[in-house]
C-alpha cells in the first residue's frame, strides 16, 4: 500500500492567487462560462418548444467544474464523461454549432443525429463522448489511459462522473486497475449531491472524496464553483500525472441549479426550494468569478453586458444553424452499425432489404 | 499441412497477430504468467512481454471496458474471458459500448477488438459453468460473432476477427482445445478465412444438419450414424453467426428439403430460432418437413452425469429429429 500520506485528501487550494492569471485570460474564463450558461439556456428553451426530445441533462451551475478541469488540458488529451455532456464537449473546443445540430438531432451534428444529447463525441477533439449508462465511462478512461502508456504518449485522460457513479462495480474495477497500472487518468467526481432524486449521503456510507482511497488513487477535493481554484489544482494533478505518478482522483463539489433532466422540475419531493435558492444565490460559479473581476476592476457591468450580448449573439446562431440544418436521410438508418458491409454473410436481420415496395 | 490441436491453432494465430500488429495486446485473467487458463497463450509472455500480454484482476466488466476505451482510440486489444460464464458481468460494456460506440459516434469511433474464450458445457461443471452464450452476443446489431469448431477454422476465423473492424465476439469449446487438426502450415503464408462463410463439412442429399461451434462434431456423428441406415445427412457449419451466410443455408435447404438445427444453447431465442425464421422466410417453397431443432433442455445445467447427459444435444437425439424431418422411424441408436 502506498503510504496514507498521499492517501489522504489533501486541503485544496483555498483561494486562487488572481496573479497567476492575466485580465484576458481572466474575461476569457468569464465569457467562456457564459456561453456554456447561454447555450444550455438555449437548449432548455429548445426543448420546451419539441425542437429537442428525449433525455437532455442540463449543467447549469456546474460550469466550473468543465473549464476548470479541461481548460488547463493540452488539445491533444481526452475527455470521456457521462450524459451531462453539452458543457464539456464545448470546453475541449468541439464546434457549438455540431453540439447544438446534435441536440436537434440534425445531420450536421457531432454524432450526426445519431447520439443525441446524451453522446456527444468528436474524437478528432479528443472528446470521446457522453456515455449513457452510469459509470459505463469509467472502465473506458482507463482503457485510453492504457492506451497512452501503451504507446509511451505523455496525453492525460479526463474521466467525469456524477457523483451515484462511484456506488457502481464498474468505477471501482476501473480505479483498481488505473492505479496497479499507474494508468494517466485523473478521475473526477462531479459532485453535485444528488443522483437524480438521491442525495448521495442516504445510499452511501462513505463521502465521495474517501471513495478511491482503499483503491489506491489519491484523492483530493476542490471547490467545484470556485473556477480559479479548480483550475489550479488541476493544474497540478495534471502535471503529477504526465510525470508518470499515476491516477489521480478529484472530488469537485458542485450543484446542479436545474432538474435532473427536463422532465424533472428544478426542486421538489427531494430538495428544497430554498435549498436550490441559496445555491443559485451564494454559489454560483460565474457571479463568483464576476464579483472577483469586478472588485479587481478588471471589468464593469457595461463589459459584462457586452459580453452577454455577444456569447448570446453566439449561441443564437448554433440554434439557427441548427434548425436550418437537414434532419439525417432515411440511408442513414443503417449505415456506421458496421463500419464494412461483409461482402459473404448478412448482417442484419429485419428483412426489410427484402420487403416489397 | 501441420496436424495439431485447436489450442496450438489459438496460440499460432495470437502469435502471429501480435507479430503483425503492434497494435495487438492480449489481455484477461491468467493469460500472461499461468499461460492461460487452458494455455492457449502459452509462450506468448515470453515471446512479447507483459506490455502485450497482460494479466487482469478478477473484473470483467473492467478490463471489458478498459479494452473498449482502448479500442476507441486505435489499440486492437484482445479481450480474453477464462469463459464466456463470467463474461456475462461484462455484458453492459460489450452490448452498450462496444456494440454501439460506432453508432451512436455516428461513424467516428470504430471498435477494432476481439472478446474471446470458451462458451457452452465442458464436463460435470453444473449450472454457472455449463451455457452457451451466443444469443447474448449475436442479439445486439452492432457486434459480430464467430464460433469456429475446428483448429483450422480456429485459427483463420482469429486472425481475421483480429483484423476486423468491429467488435467480434470468439467463442471456443473448452472440450475443443484438444482436438486435433490439419491447418495449413505457417511456412505457406497467412492463412486467414474472411467472416461471413459457412463451410460444407460432409456434402449429403437427404437432410440438412446446420450447425456452429463444438457442436459440428455431433452433428458429424449423428451423420455416421445415419449413414449406417442408408440417410446421407450434409452438415453445414454455419462458423460465423453475424454475419450469416445464409445463401450457404438456403442452398443446403434446396437441396435436401429438409433440416435440422443443432446447437448447445437454450431454445428459446436461440440461435436456431433465427436460422427458422430465415428458412421460413426465404425458402418455405423448398421445405418438405417442418425444421426442427436440438437444442440443450431448456433446464440449467444439472450436475449429475446422467442428468447432464440428458441435458446435452447428443447425437442420438440428432439422428432421431433427422428421421423425424424425414418421416422414418430411426430409433438413433
Ligand atoms: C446503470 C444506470 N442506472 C440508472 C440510470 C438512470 N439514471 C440516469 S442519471 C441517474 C443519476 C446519476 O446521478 P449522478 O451520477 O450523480 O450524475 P448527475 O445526474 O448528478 O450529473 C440515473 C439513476 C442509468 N442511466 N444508468
Ligand atoms: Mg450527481
Amino acid at each position: 500500500m502506498p503510504e496514507t500520506e498521499t492517501m489522504s485528501p489533501e486541503e485544496e487550494v483555498a483561494e486562487a492567487d488572481l496573479d497567476r492569471f492575466d485580465k484576458d485570460q481572466l474575461l476569457g474564463f468569464l465569457r467562456e462560462m457564459l456561453l456554456y450558461r447561454r447555450f444550455e439556456e438555449k437548449a432548455e428553451e429548445a426543448y420546451a418548444i419539441g425542437k429537442i426530445g428525449g433525455f437532455c441533462h442540463l449543467h447549469i451551475g456546474q460550469e466550473a467544474v468543465a473549464l476548470g478541469i479541461i481548460g488547463p488540458l493540452r488539445e491533444d488529451d481526452y475527455v470521456i464523461t457521462a450524459y451531462r455532456d453539452h458543457t464539456q464537449a464545448l470546453a475541449k473546443g468541439v464546434d457549438a454549432v455540431g453540439v447544438m445540430a446534435e441536440l436537434y438531432g440534425k445531420d450536421t451534428g457531432t454524432s450526426r443525429g445519431k447520439g443525441g444529447s446524451m453522446h456527444i463525441f468528436d474524437a478528432e477533439k479528443g472528446f470521446m463522448g457522453g456515455h449513457g449508462i452510469v459509470g459505463g465511462q469509467v472502465p473506458l478512461a482507463a482503457g485510453i489511459g492504457f492506451a497512452i502508456r501503451y504507446r509511451e504518449e505523455d496525453r492525460v485522460c479526463v474521466c467525469f462522473m456524477g457523483d451515484a457513479a462511484v456506488n457502481q462495480g464498474a468505477f471501482h474495477e476501473a480505479l483498481n486497475m488505473a492505479a496497479v497500472w499507474k494508468l494517466p487518468v485523473l478521475f473526477v467526481v462531479e459532485n453535485n449531491e444528488y443522483g437524480m432524486g438521491t442525495a448521495f449521503s442516504r445510499v452511501s456510507a462513505l463521502p465521495v472524496v474517501e471513495r478511491a482511497q482503499g483503491l489506491g488513487v489519491p484523492a483530493h477535493h476542490v471547490d467545484g464553483q470556485d473556477l480559479l481554484a479548480t483550475w489550479t489544482l488541476t493544474e497540478s494533478l495534471v502535471e503529477k500525472i504526465r510525470n508518470g505518478e499515476g491516477p489521480q482522483y478529484l472530488d469537485a463539489r458542485t450543484y446542479r441549479f436545474k432538474g435532473h433532466s427536463m422532465s424533472d422540475p428544478v426542486s421538489g419531493t427531494y430538495r428544497s426550494k430554498e435549498e436550490v435558492e441559496s445555491k443559485v444565490r451564494e454559489r454560483d460559479p460565474i457571479t463568483i468569478l464576476r464579483n472577483r473581476l469586478f472588485e479587481e476592476g478588471m471589468l464593469d457591468e457595461e463589459g459584462l453586458k457586452a459580453m452577454d450580448t455577444e456569447v448570446r449573439k453566439e449561441v443564437d446562431e448554433a440554434a439557427q444553424a441548427a434548425d436550418d440544418a437537414p434532419f439525417p436521410a432515411d440511408e442513414e438508418l443503417y449505415t456506421h452499425v458496421y463500419s464494412e458491409i461483409n461482402e459473404h454473410g448478412r448482417l442484419f436481420f429485419d428483412g426489410r432489404d427484402r420487403e416489397d415496395d | 499441412m501441420q496436424t495439431i490441436t485447436y489450442r496450438e491453432a489459438l496460440n499460432q494465430a495470437l502469435s502471429e497477430e501480435l507479430e503483425r500488429d503492434e497494435n495487438v495486446f492480449l489481455m484477461g485473467e491468467e493469460v500472461a504468467e499461468y499461460d492461460g487458463a487452458y494455455k492457449v497463450s502459452k509462450g506468448l509472455l515470453e515471446a512479447f512481454g507483459d506490455r502485450r500480454i497482460v494479466d487482469s484482476p478478477i473484473s470483467e466488466l473492467g478490463f471489458a471496458g478498459l479494452g473498449v476505451g482502448a479500442a476507441m482510440v486505435g489499440l486492437r486489444p484482445v479481450i480474453e474471458f477464462m469463459t464466456f460464464n463470467f463474461s456475462i458481468l461484462a455484458l453492459d460494456q460489450v452490448i452498450n459500448s462496444a456494440a454501439k460506440m460506432l453508432y451512436m459516434s455516428g461513424g467516428q469511433i470504430p471498435m477494432p477488438m476481439v472478446f474471446r474464450g470458451p462458451t457452452g458445457a465442458a464436463l460435470q461443471l453444473s449450472a454457472q459453468h455449463s451455457q452457451a452464450c451466443e444469443t447474448w452476443y449475436v442479439h445486439a446489431p452492432g457486434i459480430k460473432l464467430v464460433t469456429p469448431g475446428t483448429p483450422a477454422d480456429a485459427k483463420g476465423l482469429l486472425k481475421a476477427s483480429i483484423r476486423d473492424n468491429d467488435p467480434v465476439a470468439f467463442m471456443e469449446g473448452e472440450l475443443l482445445y484438444n482436438v486435433k487438426g490439419e491447418v495449413p502450415d505457417v511456412e505457406d503464408g497467412d492463412f486467414v478465412i474472411p467472416l461471413g462463410k459457412a463451410d460444407v463439412k460432409r456434402e449429403g442429399s437427404d437432410v440438412s444438419i446446420i450447425t456452429h461451434g463444438k457442436m459440428v462434431h455431433v452433428a458429424l456423428q449423428a451423420a455416421k450414424k445415419l449413414e449406417k441406415d442408408g440417410i446421407e445427412a450434409e452438415v453445414l457449419d454455419l462458423r460465423t453467426l453475424r454475419p450469416l451466410d445464409v445463401d450457404a443455408i438456403l442452398e443446403t435447404v434446396r437441396k435436401t428439403n429438409r433440416a435440422v438445427y443443432l446447437e448447445e444453447g437454450w431454445p428459446y431465442a436461440g440461435i436456431g430460432s433465427q436460422i427458422v425464421a430465415t428458412i421460413q422466410e426465404e425458402a418455405f417453397d423448398a421445405l418438405d418437413a417442418p425444421i426442427l431443432r436440438v437444442t440443450q433442455a431448456d433446464v440449467p445445467m444439472p450436475y449429475a452425469k446422467r442428468l447432464e447427459q440428458m441435458a446435452k444435444p447428443d447425437a442420438d437425439r440428432v439422428v432421431r429429429a433427422c428421421n423425424r424431418v424425414l418421416y422414418r422411424n430411426g430409433t438413433g441408436s
